[in-house]
């Protein structure tokens, strides 16, 4: 299993977390992106150069306009790590599950 | 078998389970070294408590041990403590010596348990110092192998308990 810790340092930020959310529905551009936030817009680019650099968003040229997509392969990498978390605490609680089946008949 | 309800939100992590058994047995298993160690390390790994003072102040101290005999030693402090309702305090990361690693991300927990009917509710809530630990910690949960078995848990836990 490869490790890239690039993407959760991307997602561990909350606007960014709130970009990923907004472009999951569709493309907008980075004008569109900031409308959404009250952050100034510098702000906003410096997140979606970070999303870009992690490889979490792509970017298309259409005409004179940058438009920002999802993508969605890397995203559900992220799941699938967070997918692990929660098999660790159930498989946890499985062992649990099995230890306190023999305390009560005791 | 119970489903876990398990929520990141930002750098806290709230993972819910019902268990099927009376609270002052499920409150044993989670205080009481003898037992903790029986369930705690998720397969292959095994936990080793070699220290457990379970008290407002007190401490566990404790191995992870992996399947190669690679040990990462942990520490988990006890803050407050509410007989039968919940227990509070901090998880860090050990060098060998047992002297907590600085450079590892240090967690609070708050584990909380309500008896309904016949099974027993635990809340477990973890806060990381930052969403970064929090992203550390589960990188390392793979890193350190701790899923391997999970293809094969059905099989293993009817072994251990036929």
């Amino acid at each position: 299993m490869k490790l890239r810790r690039d993407p959760f340092q991307a997602i561990a930020d909350p606007t960014r977390r709130a970009i990923l959310v907004l472009l999951a529905s569709q493309t907008m551009t980075a004008g569109a992106i900031a409308n959404n936030f009250d952050v100034a817009r510098p702000t906003i680019s410096k997140h979606i150069q970070i999303l870009n650099e992690c490889d979490l968003i792509d970017s298309n040229q259409q005409g004179r306009e940058i438009f920002y997509e999802l993508k969605v392969d890397k995203m559900k990498e992220i799941d699938q790590w967070l997918d692990q978390f929660r098999k660790i605490w159930e498989n946890r609680f499985n062992s649990l599950d099995n230890l306190l089946n023999k305390l009560k008949n005791k | 078998m119970s489903n876990t309800t398990f929520t990141a939100n930002g750098n806290v992590l709230t993972v819910e389970r019902a268990f099927n058994a009376p609270l002052d047995l499920v409150w044993r298993t989670w205080t009481e070294a003898e037992l903790l160690d029986q369930w705690w390390a998720p397969e292959p790994w095994k936990s080793e408590t070699s220290h457990m003072d379970f008290k407002e102040g007190g401490h566990r101290l404790y191995a992870m041990v992996g399947p190669e005999g690679e040990k990462h030693i942990a520490r988990t402090n006890y803050f407050s403590i509410d007989i039968h309702k919940q227990f509070s305090g901090e998880d860090a990361f050990c060098d060998q010596e047992g002297n907590v690693n600085p450079e590892m991300p240090v967690s609070t927990f708050n584990n909380q348990f309500d008896e309904t009917g016949e099974s027993t509710f635990v809340t477990v809530v973890s806060e990381y110092v930052s969403e970064e630990h929090l992203q550390q910690v589960i990188e390392m949960g793979m890193k350190e192998g701790l899923t391997m078995a999970f293809e094969n848990l059905d099989s293993v836990l009817k072994k251990l308990n036929p």
